[in-house]
């Protein structure tokens, strides 16, 4: 009786289909999260290419910013603007799950760690914001 | 007076007459009390018994029951028919593995990536047992216990995507367990572990989808042990670097 032997040889091995992260929302997630670093590095291109422009002097400057503010480009930093609030608020979603903060012998819990972080975003965001606006 | 019942869409592939895998319907009484392990059983000793699937304890602690239950990595021990009547309910072998036959995958993969990180407690020196047991405080347990709370029914593995895309991928379980070891105060054994848990087929492959976390069982929280991993490897490196007596 060698039939487990003959049918070890006839493994069935299934093949993960091109759309497995349409199958699950947290997949679908996760590749939204991996996509936003896409527009990210974009940014930080125009970002550069903006620092350059402004290297060469006020009239360089002009004409970058100017080409800017085709509606390509606005619509184009309104989804990259998303997609780094979005990155950013996984970052300190995940950043419970690897920091374990501990107080008095016992661990926070992990959602008041995550609000902190959040918190702490904000406020510094704002304290930026009112520098770039008043000072 | 007509039985209420509930209908399994069950996968059957067998290697001596199927090339690939198909589905097979199989309808059958609805007990509120019964999971989806209990309708499998039932379809096994009252309708079809060539039905071929494992199972062991039936409480959620041997690990050998897990299966597909509508797209989910459940320990079908646990999957209640009530959470999905009256609608059917697809059981499928666990994904990212190969079939053996019907609802059975082949595991050997997993067990050897269970063995390279080496689960168990490593010594330098053994201490004599004249000397008694290695103690261990309520914190140095509470440090590790959550992680051995494993039961390697490789739900993780079906879960992961990166597993299913690279299978050289250490995946979820077996890095948990070694770590848990590694956090044992009882251990000596961290350096033997790395060269496999900090390959780029280890750790590094890891690209933090939480989905092994999501579907465990025993709430083992693979996920987090790969990422913890991850910053003590990366402190490692950078103690190595800025400190002339810092140890890789």
């Amino acid at each position: 009786m060698n039939a487990p032997t003959a049918a070890k040889s006839r493994l069935y091995y299934p093949k993960m289909p091109a759309t497995w992260w349409l199958r699950n929302r947290n997949y679908f997630l996760f590749m939204l999260r991996e996509l936003s670093s896409v527009f990210i590095a974009i940014f930080l291109v125009v970002l550069l290419v903006q620092v350059a422009a402004l290297a060469r002097g006020p009239e360089a400057y002009t004409t970058f910013m100017r080409r800017l503010e085709s509606p390509g480009w606005i619509i184009f930093h309104v989804v990259a603007l998303f997609f780094a609030l979005y990155h950013s608020y996984t970052w300190f979603d995940l950043t419970s799950k690897v920091q374990v903060v501990r107080l008095g012998g016992r661990q926070v819990p992990p959602p008041l760690v995550t609000a902190v972080n959040i918190g702490v975003w904000l406020v510094l965001s704002v304290v930026i914001l009112l520098l770039f606006l008043f000072v | 007076m007509n039985e209420p019942t509930v209908t399994l869409k069950v996968t059957r592939y067998r290697p001596e007459r199927d090339s690939a895998p198909s589905t097979q319907a199989y309808t059958i009484p609805y007990r509120q009390d019964w999971v989806v392990l209990d309708a499998l059983n039932y379809i096994k000793d009252q309708i079809d018994g060539t039905l071929t699937f494992r199972w062991s304890c039936r409480m959620g602690v041997c690990g050998s029951c897990g299966m597909m239950v509508n797209g989910v990595p459940k320990l079908t021990c646990a999957a209640f028919l009530r959470d999905y009547y009256p609608h059917e309910i697809q059981v499928e072998p666990l994904q990212n593995f190969p079939i053996i036959r019907d609802l059975v995958i082949d595991m050997s993969d997993f067990l050897q990536k269970l063995r390279s990180v080496k689960p168990w407690i490593i010594r330098e020196t053994e201490k004599p047992l004249s000397e008694g047991e290695y103690l261990q405080t309520p914190q140095e347990l509470e440090a590790y216990k959550q992680f051995s709370m494993c039961i390697n029914c490789m739900l993780c593995y079906a879960a992961c995507p990166v597993y299913g895309l690279e299978p050289a991928f250490l995946g979820p379980a077996a890095i948990a367990l070694g770590y848990r070891y590694n956090l044992d105060s009882r251990d000596q054994g961290r350096k033997e572990r790395q060269p496999v848990m900090a390959s780029h087929e280890g750790i590094w492959e890891c690209t933090f989808v939480s989905e092994c976390t999501v579907v465990c069982p025993k709430d083992v929280d693979p996920a987090a042990a790969i990422q913890r991993s991850k910053v003590n490897t990366t402190m490692d490196w950078f103690k190595s670097v800025l400190l002339p007596w810092g140890e890789r």
